[in-house]
């Protein structure tokens, strides 16, 4: 017998998990919320650090999962734990009796609008870096050409006010490759990286960095303030150059907000279902931070990816295949003696 | 610009104004600077409106200006202001409305501190009691007289004989609004529209049929703060502050702005005048001045009170090339006549400005 | 005109619309490496001159990005171009060439 398993979220750590547990020989049913797999990275046009296309690794990990039974476009109605199984509605009508649950509903984007400052939705150069990447994906350029595009880091980041003192871990990295991508579209323009400090932690993010730098991109250490229109309809942006203590400001034709990751509220409904723990940060708290990272206090229900904080794409497959085989070993372990 | 995206941040930043009955307070320096603009308010209100707004004699200043200069501690000004408060509730209203920006940031600050820390509002109570022998209370709605004529704005549009718009060419006036800084930036949720792009005047501009002019320092102090103009050393740090947000406002040619604090106009008016006569620069049509008003005025102008009624040849700017584009009669030769009909001296003109 | 005694302060902005970027941009082809610098600020630490005049590589790059030349060329007038620097660059930046490229180009 084939023991069920149920992958919520259709994101890269849901699709990657499910193609290891299929794999696996189990019986795999992923639910997502959203017309198409793939989250996220579904909407993203190339990857840090060396601009893979995103879609090459979507391609990738659907490939991985022929054997799943996926269902797009439906939410996780009510789900609760019978003696030792899941019992879970789907808004598609379909109830599932899964062994154990694999919780990867992964991450909201911030807000960026709730930074009245920065007029998103109000001054109309202003936008996300998703909008960036969908101007990149749809092959679009900016007409007139711009002379000059700031990227702000930590839009909704580090920023206890807008509800988030945390790093959200992958803008450095994604403003850096933006603002590389925009320079190689736009030679002419001058392009400004807005930082309050630079987190390229992760293998190549430094070459990343340097290359930008060789390419004439201008990093200023300081955080935009305050964003307005000109009478010419340009984007006048303040900051501070922290390193030379003085204010500086910048008539900009586009803005680009690195907009930062926030727990996921279709995870939330499910997690209160379950009574399922956050921390602090909106994030669900795994058992412990470290050798139980991919289990959550309730067994049976495991996580993978960025249910469990802002993570890049490898941490994320990284955490989708250890969850698969805490999955097993839980199986193995309960239902095979 | 995104009209939508702003009326979506209004929409959140809305603020409880009950229609009527309230206890009004006045400022201690607006009756100097722009004198008929309290009584203006009284007159809209209580006559034109028909509201129930009580003033009485025995109130006093907020103490604002001696605590922003650090000359009072924060308990002396927080009795003075209970002191207030215990007048409102001793004639018998709830709601507050005060004249006066500083004061209203003051008093945010001040209820915002007693609901932080209950033992120093009992303080202040028993400070209020050993001094003036007086109940304590707090009002249930704070609002400031802006609100009051923002809340009024469609009652007022329907009594206007005029319209904020140039009737030469039917286009409406392009209107600089300037919010005082104390009015939310401290607290917005307690500003009509937030702090960010605040729509108090904005909704008033509005409805009164004007065009509001968005221009980069739109958020920018005026550069009053107290210390800065009290001493004659630190005057050039004011001025170089309201000299930065015309030099960012004056390519959207503004007809006019409005205020609603009272340091700001007066220091958006009077400092026109030190610009032009010391770096020969004007920043309207033909070596004239942004004429800036209060909200009164404005309330005034649009509902037909003569503009000398209204104090505003007490301006450094003149207003005349603005009555002019509206179309409201005045009369030259009654400008420099007091109330009385008597004639008050006129004042030297400007070298530079017109 | 009328003194009133008192008048504009100067801004402290910096107006990055301003900065010359042409003369940045000859700069680069000149010397390369005036783009690596990621401020760490161990030429500064290890500066000869920077212990008793206003002298700082870190600066003089800054202050070119920011359009103030002037400020550049005068932050590097008393450099004995002992090449401490040099050796401390993380990034391997040939300050000394870099030093002398700023003063071809910006000196007077």
């Amino acid at each position: 017998m084939k023991n069920n398993i149920l992958v919520i979220g259709g994101g890269p750590a849901g699709l990657e998990a499910s193609a290891v547990l299929s794999r696996m020989g189990y019986n795999v049913i992923l639910a997502e919320k959203e017309k198409r797999l793939g989250g996220h990275l579904a909407k993203w046009d190339r990857l840090f650090p060396d601009q893979t296309p995103a879609k090459e690794v979507l391609d990738g990990l659907l490939d991985g999962i022929k054997d799943v039974k996926c269902f797009t476009e439906t939410d996780v109605n009510s789900i609760n734990l019978l003696d030792r199984s899941f019992n879970a509605m789907l808004s598609n009508g379909i109830t599932i009796l899964a062994d154990a649950v694999l919780l990867a509903s992964g991450f909201d984007m911030f807000k960026a609008e709730k930074k009245e400052e920065y007029g998103y939705g109000i001054y109309d150069g202003v936008m996300t870096n998703a909008d960036m990447e969908q101007v990149f994906r749809e092959g679009k350029t900016f007409s007139p050409a711009p002379k000059a595009i700031g990227f702000v880091h930590c839009v909704g980041s580090r920023d206890e006010k807008a509800g988030n003192p945390a790093c959200s871990k992958v803008c450095c990295a994604t403003a850096v490759k933006q603002a590389i991508e925009t320079k190689e579209l736009y030679p002419e323009a001058n392009v400004y990286c807005f930082y309050m400090d630079l987190r390229m932690f992760g293998r190549h993010y430094e070459d990343l960095y340097l290359r930008a730098q060789k390419a004439g991109i201008r990093f200023i250490r300081g955080r935009v303030s305050e964003v307005a229109e000109t009478s010419e309809g340009r984007l006048l942006v303040k900051a501070e150059d922290t390193l030379s203590s003085r204010p500086v400001k910048v008539t900009l034709d586009r803005l680009v907000l690195m907009a930062g990751m926030r727990p996921s509220e279709a995870g939330h409904k499910v997690g209160r279902q379950l009574n399922l723990s956050v921390e602090e940060d909106g994030f669900f708290s795994s058992r412990d931070g470290f050798l139980s990272l991919q289990k959550s206090k309730l067994p049976g229900l495991f996580y993978a990816g960025a249910c469990t904080g802002p993570k890049t794409l490898p941490d994320t497959f990284h955490e989708a295949r250890s969850a698969a085989m805490e999955i097993d070993r839980y199986i193995k372990e309960n239902f095979r003696k | 610009m995104i009209y939508e995206g702003k009326k979506k941040i209004w929409a959140e930043y809305q603020k409880e104004i009950p229609e009527d009955h309230y206890f009004y307070v006045r400022s201690c320096i607006r009756q100097s600077f722009f004198p008929a603009s309290e009584a203006t308010f009284l007159d809209i209100t209580r006559n034109k409106l028909g509201k129930d707004i009580f003033e009485t004699e025995h109130h006093t200043t907020c103490g604002g200006i001696a605590y922003h200069s650090d000359t009072i501690p924060q308990e002396t000004v927080m009795t003075i202001i209970a002191r207030q408060f215990a007048l409102m509730h001793k004639y018998g209203y709830e709601n507050y409305v005060c004249s006066c920006i500083t004061s209203f940031g003051l008093y945010c600050e001040t209820m915002e501190t007693w609901r932080e820390y209950p033992e120093l509002q009992q303080k202040i109570a028993e400070n209020l009691w050993k001094s003036c022998h007086l109940e304590f209370a707090k009002p249930k709605f704070l609002v400031h007289a802006s609100d009051l004529i923002f809340k009024y704005r469609m009652q007022i549009a329907a009594k206007s004989k005029y319209k904020l718009v140039n009737k030469n060419t039917g286009e409406p006036l392009r209107v600089v609004e300037h919010i005082g800084c104390h009015y939310s930036k401290m607290f917005p949720s307690k500003g009509v529209g937030g702090a960010e792009y605040p729509y108090v005047l904005v909704g008033m501009v509005e409805a009164w049929g004007g065009q509001i002019v968005d221009y980069p320092e739109r958020r920018h102090c005026c550069g009053f703060g107290f210390r800065q103009y009290f001493i004659k050393g630190n005057r050039g740090y004011s001025l170089s502050n309201t000299h930065k947000k015309f030099e960012s406002m004056e390519p959207f040619k503004p007809d006019m702005i409005i205020t609603n604090c009272p340091g700001c106009p007066y220091f958006l008016d009077r400092w026109q005048y030190v610009i032009a006569e010391t770096q020969g620069k004007t920043y309207g049509q033909d070596g004239h001045g942004i004429p800036v008003f209060t909200y009164e005025e404005v309330a005034g102008l649009v509902m037909g009170y003569d503009p000398w009624d209204l104090g505003l040849q007490t301006h450094q700017v003149s207003v005349e090339p603005l009555l002019d584009k509206i179309g409201i009669p005045y009369d030259p030769a009654k400008k420099y006549l007091g109330k009385n009909g008597k004639y008050l001296g006129e004042p030297q003109k400007p070298q530079c400005l017109k | 005109m009328i003194d009133f005694g008192f008048s504009f302060s100067p801004s402290s902005r910096i107006n990055l619309d301003k900065a010359d970027k042409e003369k940045f941009l000859s700069l680069a082809a000149l010397e390369p490496d005036v783009l690596k610098c990621m401020a760490c600020g161990s030429c500064s630490a290890s500066c000869t001159a920077g212990a008793f005049e206003d002298t700082s590589v870190r600066k003089a790059i800054l202050s070119l990005q920011n359009g103030l030349s002037d400020d550049a060329v005068k932050l590097l007038n008393h450099c004995m171009l002992c090449g401490k620097c040099t050796m401390v660059c993380p990034r391997g930046i040939n300050t000394r060439h870099l030093i002398l490229s700023i003063q071809k180009i910006y000196g007077k």
